[in-house]
């Protein structure tokens, strides 16, 4: 069954904030194999004009990723996760993410279409430090195949 | 050492870059983004789904890609703008070498603000897997 378009719009509260760790964040460097001394060296981190080491580009996806678990497992929708795939992501930066930032995301349906069979979901993730401050905007677009046996829901 | 914007025109092309990827790296790459789906490590359950063999993450893929800008730039924070489509799977072969991650990058426009915007292609096997691949970038 479609999605029903009508969720285009919702707005989930904002997550409980997740706080960036130093280590967590050389974890993930480590993880990408990548040894910008801005991850991992505070020095060279504030000698870049940063307050401490910050994070790649791509980390705060698993922030986003997380608090769109409230859109992927909203009853109401009904998407069928075991489907879905991740079709593109976008961030726009208003500064890293880095250590000791206290980061709530706040979860919007942007847009719902239905292609070739395959609902196409929107969701963005405005991500906020604890002083309410814009620093990334996480933007993913979810593809849930049609299922294969049409029909036989 | 940073990149200033009247050195680069439309076309100036950033160091490209060989990201090796195995079955360690995506094992690796699962326990620091949480993201456990075993399409990233189990083939049985990969090729239950119609996969395939084992994928790489998608967000993997779009981290090692950003690096061929990170590391041209310098400081990370430079990017202020990043985005791709995941067109094509990275298929990671239990085989010991696995897979390789070839990502290039160029200047593709010149904006306001001593901002550019960096066009990648990322291919593995000769696949383009990721699409519209572009960072926005602000330069000194």
């Amino acid at each position: 069954m479609p999605l029903d378009p009508s969720f285009t719009g919702r707005t989930y509260p904002p997550t409980a904030p997740y706080e960036v760790g130093r280590e967590k964040i050389r974890e993930f460097a480590a993880a990408i194999g990548d040894a910008n001394p801005a991850y991992t060296d505070a020095e060279a981190a504030k000698s870049l004009g940063h307050p401490d080491v910050i994070a790649p580009p791509t980390f705060p996806f698993m922030l986003s990723f997380q608090a769109a678990a409230q859109v992927v497992n909203d009853p109401e929708l009904g998407l069928d996760y075991s489907r879905v795939v991740h079709g593109d992501q976008k961030f726009v930066y208003s500064r890293p993410a880095r250590a000791g930032d206290r980061l709530s995301v706040t979860i919007s349906i942007d847009a719902i279409k239905s292609l070739a069979g395959n609902d196409v979901l929107t969701v963005r993730g405005e991500v906020h430090d604890a002083s309410g401050e814009h620093v990334v905007t996480s933007i993913m677009t979810l593809v849930a195949r049609a299922a294969d046996e049409a029909g036989k829901e | 050492m940073a990149v200033r914007f009247d050195e680069v025109q439309v076309g100036t092309e950033l160091p490209a870059r060989s990201f090796p990827v195995t079955r360690a790296t995506l094992v690796q790459y699962a326990g620091a983004s949480g993201d456990f789906n075993p399409i990233h490590w189990n083939e049985k359950f990969a090729v239950e789904v119609g996969l395939p063999d084992v994928i790489a993450h998608g967000m993997f893929t779009m981290a090692e890609a950003a690096r061929v800008v990170t590391d041209w730039v310098g400081d990370p924070a430079a990017v202020v703008e990043y985005g791709v489509r995941f067109t094509k799977p990275v298929i990671v072969p239990n085989d010991g070498v696995g897979a390789v991650i070839e990502v290039s990058g160029k200047v593709a426009a010149l904006l306001d603000d001593n901002r550019v915007r960096v066009d990648l292609v990322a291919t593995s096997e000769g696949q383009k897997v990721l699409g519209m691949a572009r960072a926005v970038v602000r330069l000194g």
